[in-house]
């Protein structure tokens, strides 16, 4: 079985979110980036297939050479190739066909992304993927069993307020998240992983082109929030009375 | 050329997403000067869609239930029938699952987790969030056909007066590969995507023995329970309670955190919530400066009287 994890570049959790050029670019100043958590849940489910079933497991960004620490990392996990289409990721869109191309031309069973990116929140790549590649298709994934041999796949989707159990065959694309594997299940890089990273192939592969169909023209920062109206512990009644009658929430 | 509305219902009866997803097409339409068609699947009666300003609307009968792929053909077809331009769905977890699989059937670019009416609609233009809720991006999509997701509760029900017509639909469906065995899902609570109301708690609160109160809290308000993420990864709640920039987004009017330190991960998740509350023996948390109302206090005291003053105001409210 051959999997390919989309790896979204993605500025780390903690970080504080800024822009330039009036509030047209995101500022990277200082700025680490990481493997989108997502993906990192999809990244090591595809280790477990690697190591349970001798899946083969590539992965894949498009973006500059400046994502490359984040590929390498992927390596360093476990991966073994990683590919790189040299551009900039201008919208879901453009990504997803850049992908799909990657896709029909390696062959993959089993594409592996992540539920959304937590920089851009589109939620779409994974989707046009598999409306792109033809392949079958399952959002929210947080289960996924994969039989080879019969190139059939259960997987478990959350909806809203619960989940439900699907089958389906291969190919396969799933938009992953946590569920997938568990918090603690997460590999931090060791030594030996580093080292052998630096031996794996990053290939990087010139892209088709395509073009953006939609574009952030300008960004801008929630407004600050006021100070917070303190209730005494002892006088909780003036919390109700404040939430009903001042914010007309309840 | 109307402005098609793709208008989910469960059991028959209209979610209230996508009675805001109507509501917020009807805005797009009069800014357009155009109409607004919506696509059903299994609805009998759809006249409550006249109310939010949908002027006719075209069901298809399909007694396999939900399927993203098919469900996404059917309303590309409509929209090719219609002529429209704009689709807009809401944020729901089928509607952001077959959202992408429609961009690509209509060559349309698509915007997920839309706040705000389009600031223009040539160019056309919409207000999205983006770095989870650290920040707005204001999105240009320049195909022909757009498609808009509408986050939860950003716009809101506008009732207008009208008439909904309904005409049966009846595209030419293709196949389904997805095939569903089986559906685990609580029926007697509020999910945490539908909620206007979110109680959530946090390690504060010291072990799952203790949600006892969470639950009823929740339950006083007709809220959903959530938690933040080593709640979840310590297994005292279920993961699918896990809300943060790494769990489920929360966009409800009302956000009450007990026990929560407010950590930036947590926060960026729940911030597009309207009002938020926060309960906390620290007043140092960095929760206080994110919330509107703050008790500091311990929630062991708190959350009782809270409850014990909830119900005093429903009995005089009922
Ligand atoms: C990559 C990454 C992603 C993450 N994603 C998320 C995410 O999506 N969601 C998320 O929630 N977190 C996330 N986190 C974790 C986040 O950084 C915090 O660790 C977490 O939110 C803290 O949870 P907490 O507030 O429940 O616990 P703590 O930080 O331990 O806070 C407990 C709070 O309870 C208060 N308290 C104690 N006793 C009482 C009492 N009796 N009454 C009232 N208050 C009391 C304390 O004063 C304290 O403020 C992420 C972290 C990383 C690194
Ligand atoms: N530039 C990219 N390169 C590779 N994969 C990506 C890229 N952007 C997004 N993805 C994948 O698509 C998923 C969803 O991203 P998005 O649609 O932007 O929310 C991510 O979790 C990644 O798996």
């Amino acid at each position: 079985m051959k999997i390919l994890v989309c790896i979204s570049h993605v500025p780390d959790t903690t970080s504080k979110i800024n822009f330039t050029d009036g509030d047209t670019k995101f500022d990277t100043n200082g700025v680490q980036f990481v493997i989108n958590p997502n993906d990192e849940f999809g990244l090591t489910r595809a280790m477990w297939f690697k190591e349970k079933q001798g899946a083969s497991v590539a992965v894949a960004n498009v973006g500059g050479p400046e994502t490359e620490p984040t590929l390498r990392k992927a390596l360093a996990i476990g991966a073994d190739e990683a590919i790189r289409i040299n551009t900039e990721a201008k919208d879901g869109f453009a990504v997803a066909k850049e992908l799909a191309n990657v896709i029909k031309d390696r062959g993959f069973d089993l594409v592996i992304a992540g539920r959304e990116s937590i920089d851009y929140n589109g939620g779409m790549v994974p989707g046009m993927i598999a409306a792109l590649t033809n392949a079958n298709f399952v959002n929210k994934c947080i289960g996924l069993e994969i039989d080879a041999s019969t190139s059939s796949a259960t997987a478990i989707r959350e909806i809203d307020g619960g989940k439900e159990t699907v089958s389906t065959s291969l190919p396969l694309v799933i938009g992953g998240q946590k569920g997938l594997v568990e918090e603690s299940d997460l590999r931090i890089p060791n030594m030996r992983g580093i080292m052998m990273a630096r031996q794996k192939p990053l290939t990087v592969v010139e892209p088709v082109g395509a073009n953006a169909e939609t574009t952030s023209v300008k960004f801008e920062k929630p407004a600050p929030k006021g100070a917070v109206t303190l209730v005494s512990p002892d006088n909780i009644g003036e919390l109700v009375n404040l939430l009903h009658n001042e914010a007309k929430v309840i | 050329m109307s402005v098609l509305v793709y208008i989910e219902s469960d059991q028959g009866k209209f979610k209230k997403s996508a009675l805001e997803v109507a509501s917020y097409g009807k805005a797009v339409a009069d800014k357009l000067g155009t109409s607004v068609t919506a696509v059903t699947f299994n609805v009998t009666d759809a006249s409550e869609l006249g109310k939010y300003g949908v002027d006719k609307v075209l069901n298809v009968s399909n007694s396999n239930g939900f399927d993203a792929k098919v469900y996404a053909d059917a309303i590309k077809q409509a929209a090719t029938t219609e002529g429209s331009k704009v689709v807009v769905l809401s944020s729901t977890s089928d509607s952001t699952y077959l959202a992408p699989l429609l961009a690509v059937g209509l060559d349309a670019g698509y915007a997920s987790n839309v706040v705000a009416l389009p600031t223009s609609t040539a160019p056309f233009v919409v207000k999205r969030t983006a770095f989870t809720n650290k920040a707005f991006a204001f999105t240009e999509i320049s195909t022909d056909i757009k498609i808009v997701a509408v986050s939860n509760n950003s716009f809101g029900l506008v009732e207008a007066s009208g008439n909904a017509t309904m005409e049966s639909f009846s595209p030419n469906l293709p196949s389904s590969n997805v095939k569903v065995e089986s559906v685990d899902k609580a029926t007697d609570k509020v999910s945490i995507a539908d909620a206007e109301i979110v109680v959530s708690g946090g390690r504060g609160l010291k072990g799952p023995e203790n949600w006892g109160m969470i639950e009823e809290l929740a339950e006083v308000l007709g809220a959903a329970t959530a938690c933040s993420k080593p709640v979840s990864d310590l297994g005292w709640r279920p993961h699918s309670e896990h809300v943060g920039q790494t769990g489920k987004p929360v966009a409800s009017n009302l956000y009450i955190a007990i026990g929560i330190s407010g950590a930036i991960q947590h926060l960026a998740g729940i911030n597009a919530s309207k009002v938020k509350v926060v309960i906390n023996t620290d007043p140092e948390a960095p929760f206080f400066k994110a919330a509107d109302y703050g008790v500091v206090g311990d929630a062991f005291e708190v959350v009782p009287a809270l409850i014990e003053k909830l119900k005093e105001f429903k009995a005089q409210n009922a």
